[in-house]
């Protein structure tokens, strides 16, 4: 158990690493800065002009078909690496057992090529 | 307290945390962002329990792909953030009751595991000794052939979820020119422009 968790502490030192360089630039720019703001610097003009209306608009539903598509193969991926890992222990019904996942989801892949769902308009 | 241990709290008190704050954010996009935070919690008690695939595949579906997709429909929802603030104590009841559910169905697990007749052996029966086989190739050993069936109707599933994204969503627009690749590919400089010798002062 100790031996796995050792294998993470190049992972942790990352990690850490990371987080502290983003908070350094955080508060760098906090405390380093030169700021003296006036009121002409900050009207809208300065960076061309007021919103016309909230920056949150409706997205089209077609990002979400194209986001479900890419969840549904990332979970055949999913499936394929304990396949892969496991490749000499699964045995011949391992194998086919395998090959028909795939041959469903290749059936599902050609309908959605057919009916044009990978083309974006 | 050993590493292991700290590391439990701590990724403990992140899931914690992130979890309050996914119900408390005003703002829903904040929300989808702290449970990414929980789900990067649970994958480190995962990596902690030994069960490293399923940490990966949680890094990999939930925070990778779910969270967008939650990301998605928060914002194709046209929400005012205004109108959402009220409506806590409208929902509380309903929350508390699933919250109770939840508790006891966690509490039925593990009494199951801990004290049930049989407890023992089901806890010796499911999980090979990590330091004999690697997690990933213990699940890849039985997935395939023991519970093939799962397996299969689990493919199954997943056809039907695509066929049905594809129904639901799909909204072909006419009059719509596409590209048409072989048909570029097929295309004849000499036939594409056509030459004409036009007599000087006479016109087309």
């Amino acid at each position: 158990m100790d031996e796995l968790l050792r294998n993470y502490l190049p992972l942790v030192i990352f990690l850490g690493l990371a987080i502290a360089l983003g908070l350094v630039f955080i508060v760098a720019a906090a405390v380093l800065a030169v700021r003296n703001p006036d009121p002409e610097k900050n009207s809208a003009y300065e960076c061309g002009f007021n919103a016309f209306d909230d920056a949150r608009m409706k997205f089209d539903v077609r990002f979400y078909l194209v986001a479900i598509l890419f969840i549904i193969f990332d979970l055949e991926i999913a499936f394929l690496f304990p396949w892969a890992v496991a490749f000499k222990d699964v045995g011949l019904i391992g194998f086919w057992s395998m090959m028909v996942f795939l041959a469903v989801l290749t059936i599902g892949f050609a309908y959605e090529w057919k009916k044009g769902a990978l083309e974006w308009e | 307290m050993s590493v292991a241990d700290f590391a439990f709290y701590a990724f403990g008190f992140i899931i914690l945390v992130s979890g309050l704050m996914t119900v408390a954010s005003k703002n829903p996009v904040h929300s989808v962002l702290w449970l990414i935070a929980t789900f990067l919690g649970a994958t480190g008690l995962f990596v902690l329990l030994g069960a490293e695939f399923l940490a990966m595949l949680l890094m990999i579906v939930y925070v990778g792909a779910v969270a967008v997709l939650f990301l998605f429909v928060v914002m194709m929802l046209d929400v005012d953030f205004a109108t959402l603030k009220g409506g806590l104590a409208e929902y509380l009841p309903i929350g508390l009751l699933i919250g109770v559910i939840l508790l006891m169905e966690l509490g039925m697990i593990f009494g199951v595991w801990q004290f049930a007749d049989g407890a023992e052996a089901a806890r010796a029966a499911i999980t090979p000794n990590i330091g004999e086989i690697h997690n990933t190739a213990a699940l890849g050993q039985i997935i395939f052939d023991d519970y093939i069936l799962i397996f299969q109707l689990s493919g199954l599933i997943l056809l039907v979820a695509m066929i049905g994204a594809i129904v639901l969503t799909m909204r072909h627009r006419p009059n719509i020119k596409r590209q048409n690749v072989v048909a570029q590919m097929h295309r004849d400089p000499a036939k594409a422009m056509e030459l004409k010798d036009i007599k000087p002062g006479q016109g087309l």
